[in-house]
């Protein structure tokens, strides 16, 4: 059995303000997470903003350090007292997805060179392997080299750079893509072919996914596992079907409830009488 | 009865003008809740400039005009020529980010006592405001506050307070739940729904999340590439589209509890600068065929009281019943190296730029 | 290798253009700005050339002409023909003006850029440095300075001495863009394939700050040649080497308005205000420009 990922008392404060009226933010608190699988598996971790749902992306990312914890991926412990794993390495065990595809490029380089520039050095291919190794990812994401080169970012749409960050991040091979919202970003129209996209991966590339989301409907959709956090707590962690279709902690069920569904109507809900749950979360 | 007649808005910029909204005609009729869907590109929250009135340069409508269904004080019925001098009386306006549209450095209860239309007792006004605002579920102490001591959801709940406090007609809303957390939301627009059933007004929604839509409007009006696309309750378009862009927008996202496939819709809506010809929609259409591509499909009541801007609405049932029976999952899952099933053939994508509906995409 | 996604053709896009490839379409200001200046440029740099007595020597000619097809500007109090030596200021005018813009842009760019990325000790020692900088008063400082020297310094220690004073501000900002630069996502993103902290540098940032800079460097040839007007006026720059400023100097001196020689005073004063006029158009032309293609304008 792989450790596909495994999160060890993750704890990350920040502190806003100052003297004396500063205050300490939890953005994680004491996340344990352990996915271990023979086959790639797409975990999900839902909750609001605030959750700390993309300080955890952050961490095992390791643009930032955590007070106190660990993580190990695939048998490298990559975050943690002492863990220094070696950069290259670690590119190839992890990459990232981000929110906005229109801030991915810039603005002032072709989106090829990014692709290259992975291959050649995450990846220590040759001119000519990186090339082909580029056309490759780019043909899984349904995209051609030609589409690419020498094009800048602006002359595509949030869908298609999305798709070339994909392919990016499938370059090095790496065993878990943490994916941050990859979709908001994007028309709800055509958010469906990114979501496919990563069903597909999981199967041709055998990549597993962190999928970080607040859109519980598209986890549902995607997801083997899922993560319900809320306050830098991950409240109820188990398999997506169970876990969103019978939830069991009283905020996945606040949470379920609140999502404008297209299954039942909320003024039923008010004829019935029924109060909105526990407002006090919330509060305003 | 409010009235759209052939509304064309038109942004003024370097590079040219171009018409954000193509011409829509419309009646809404008054006392329900309208949504607008749509999205990035497809006009709606110009469309809903126009109908506030909110035109200046760069924007401006150069045809068409609203009627909307009432007189002001001096017997002479309201369009978009006067309707400017209504603010906050007759029709208000409840934006996405209340943090921009609150002045950060004055107490909230100033902003209240800031409309021209408040009588000149400023403490009596007060009074009232502070009996209002806990109808909203709010303290009455928060108007004393500063915006940034209140959350998200409250000042949320503050501009509805001002949006409603003198009892307009028409109240407009754009995306105004968009930037808060889905429990919070959900408590908006209930605090919306139940509003207008007490107030009876009217309220105009624009929103890109389809959920919210199904939740909140009773009509709607679908809008793509500055056009109208379809234009019906929100029961039928979503129980049985008429156009196959709407099919596509409700049809392709997930619910929970369903594991049928779902499809994406590829391509992207044409740049205004670069329209194709005939309709809008056929580049991406499973349905179109050379009449789509020549001719221009006009906004036509296919079924009574259900408007659609397509040849073929009445073959969109069909489009819909053979999507309903798309596979699950967990079968296609299995089938590797086929083609997830599509709903559409081949479909045939031509050249679109980018510009307009790229920098909406961005805006949002 | 086949794909399982739902995907079409990509769409082609003819209609936007990429940032950077072809040639910048100058607008009006451009034109205009880099008309003047180029004239300026050429004219100072050639025009010496056809003249074979340094303009900067006393006596060679009659005191006081007025103007004639010889001296197409009269000539002045110490004997020196008015049109060569006014070439001759802007010259050295401008030489200064590029010199000195050189070297601030170089330190400040350098300076900013890595303060603003590396971040830790080596920024707080920089910023601590450059906050230093600029809170010393320039023009004070220069005149106390010349005050000590009193015209026995040498032309180039007056450029050494602009360059030290007025290389911080630039600095700062520069920094301030970087830190707000290196947050964006396309840094993480290329810093998740592979790149170094100055591949970074160069390749993500620098394009970014690259309109500034250049709109900085003309911003800096006004400042230098400014300073240097200003401190010649008063007497306090090497007032034997023609600059447009030491010109001032020498007509107020000899009260050319009093004397009836108004090409003296008055051709300094218009090519001081032309030449600003041009570097001010071309800066705002380029900022123009730079905004143009970001598609902001």
């Amino acid at each position: 059995m792989k450790t596909i990922l495994k999160t060890v008392g993750l704890n990350k404060e920040y502190q806003l303000g100052s003297f004396p009226r500063n205050v300490t933010i939890k953005a994680l608190n004491n996340v344990n997470l352990t996915v271990e699988s023979d086959q790639p598996v797409i975990i999900s971790v839902v909750g609001e903003s605030g959750s700390g749902k993309t300080t955890l992306a952050k961490v095992i990312l390791r643009l930032v350090k955590p007070n106190s914890g660990e993580v190990t991926i695939d048998g490298h412990r990559i975050v943690g007292k002492g863990a220094n794993p070696d950069n290259n390495e670690f590119l190839r065990t992890v990459q990232p997805i981000f929110q906005n595809p229109f801030e991915a490029f810039s603005r002032y380089r072709t989106i090829d060179t990014y692709l290259v520039e992975v291959a050649t050095r995450v990846a220590g291919l040759g001119k000519a392997e990186a090339v082909a190794a580029v056309e490759a990812a780019l043909a899984v994401v349904g995209l051609e080299y030609k589409d690419v080169r020498g094009k800048y970012p602006n002359q595509f749409s949030g869908g298609e750079l999305q798709r070339a960050s994909v392919a990016r991040a499938l370059i090095p091979h790496p065993s878990l893509i943490i994916a941050d919202e990859p979709v908001s970003m994007i028309d709800a129209s055509r958010r469906m072919i990114i979501i496919n996209l990563f069903l597909a991966l999981k199967q041709e590339t055998k990549t597993s996914f962190l999928y970080i989301t607040h859109d519980l409907a598209t986890a549902y959709y995607i997801s083997d596992y899922i993560a319900v956090m809320t306050r830098g707590t991950v409240v109820e962690f188990g398999e997506a079907k169970q876990v969103l279709q019978h939830p069991q902690h009283d905020y996945s069920r606040l949470l379920l409830s609140a999502i404008p569904s297209l299954d039942h109507k909320w003024s039923d809900e008010i004829a019935a009488g029924k109060k909105l749950a526990a407002v006090t979360e919330a509060a305003g | 009865m409010i009235k759209l007649d052939n509304v064309v808005a038109t942004y003024t910029m370097q590079r040219g003008q171009v018409n954000a909204v193509d011409g829509i005609n419309l009646e809404i009729p008054t006392g329900l809740i309208l949504g607008i869907a749509g999205e990035s590109g497809c006009g709606k929250s110009t469309l809903m400039k126009v109908i506030y009135g909110d035109t200046g340069f760069p924007l401006g409508l150069s045809a068409g005009s609203v009627d909307y269904g009432f007189e002001n004080d001096r017997r002479e019925p309201v369009t978009s020529q006067n309707i400017q001098k209504e603010w906050f009386k007759r029709i208000s306006y409840i934006p996405q980010s209340s943090m921009s549209s609150l002045n950060p450095v004055v107490r909230i209860r100033h902003q209240f006592t800031d409309f021209p239309a408040t009588s000149r007792n400023k403490a009596q006004t007060l009074e009232r405001v502070r009996v209002f605002v806990q109808k909203l579920g709010l303290p009455p102490e928060s108007i004393d506050a500063y915006p940034h001591e209140l959350s998200g959801g409250m000042r949320q709940r503050i501009m509805v307070a001002m949006a409603t406090f003198l009892q307009p007609e028409i109240i407009l809303a754009d995306e105004p739940t968009t930037a808060l957390d889905v429990v919070v939301q959900k408590e908006i627009l209930i605090l919306l729904m139940e509003l207008q059933k007490e107030m009876k007004n009217t309220i105009i929604f624009v929103s890109h999340d389809m959920g919210v839509h199904y939740q909140l409007t009773d009509k709607m009006l679908i809008m793509y590439a500055a056009k109208a696309a379809e234009y019906a309750n929100t029961a039928d378009i979503f129980r049985e589209p008429l156009h196959p862009y709407t099919l596509m927008l409700t049809g392709s996202l997930p619910t929970i509890g369903d594991d049928r496939a779902r499809q994406g819709l590829p391509g992207r809506p044409p740049s205004l600068w670069e329209l194709p010809q005939g309709c809008r929609f056929a580049p991406r259409c499973p349905l179109a065929t050379e009449l789509c591509r020549t001719v221009e499909p006009a906004l036509a009541e296919h079924r009574p009281g259900r408007f659609s801007a397509c040849h073929y609405a009445d073959s969109v049932p069909q489009l819909q019943a053979s999507m309903r029976n798309a596979p699950k999952l967990s079968d296609v899952a299995k089938d590797t190296p086929k083609r997830a099933p599509q709903a559409a053939s081949a479909l045939q994508l031509d050249e679109a730029g980018t510009s307009a509906g790229q920098r909406e995409e961005v805006a949002r | 290798m086949t794909s399982n996604v739902s995907s079409g053709v990509l769409v082609k896009s003819p209609a936007a253009k990429p940032v950077r490839r072809r040639l910048p379409k100058l607008n009006g200001r451009l034109y205009v700005g880099l008309s003047i200046v180029s004239l300026f440029i050429l004219g100072s740099l050639v025009l010496p050339l056809f003249s074979k007595v340094d303009p900067a020597a006393q006596g060679t000619y009659l005191k006081n002409l007025p103007l004639s097809a010889k001296h197409v500007l009269g000539t002045n109090a110490l004997g020196q023909d008015i049109f060569w030596f006014l070439v001759a200021a802007i010259r050295n005018s401008l030489l200064l003006g590029v010199g000195v813009s050189i070297g601030i842009t170089a330190i400040s760019t350098f300076l900013g850029l890595s303060a603003g990325f590396i971040g830790g000790w080596y920024e707080r020692i920089v910023v601590i440095f450059i906050d230093t900088f600029i809170t010393i008063p320039v023009l004070p400082i220069l005149i106390v300075l010349g005050a000590l020297v009193r015209g026995n310094t040498s032309f180039a220690i007056v450029g050494v001495i602009l360059v030290c004073f007025g290389w911080a501000w630039n600095a700062r900002t520069i920094r301030s863009m970087v830190l707000s630069l290196r947050e964006r996502e396309f840094v993480n993103m290329a810093r998740f394939s592979g790149a170094s902290t100055f591949d970074i540098i160069y390749r993500e940032i620098f394009p970014y700050v690259y309109a500034y800079i250049v709109v900085g460097f003309i911003n800096t040839i006004l400042f230098a040649i400014n300073t240097e007007a200003a401190l010649a006026v008063i007497g306090l720059s090497k007032v034997q080497v023609p600059t447009l400023g030491s010109i001032i100097f020498w007509a107020l001196n000899y009260n050319a308005l009093m004397i009836g020689q108004m090409a003296w005073i008055v051709a300094p004063i218009v090519a001081t205000v032309l030449l600003f006029l041009g570097l001010f158009l071309t800066s705002t032309g380029y900022n123009e420009l730079f905004a143009e293609r970001r598609g902001v304008a």
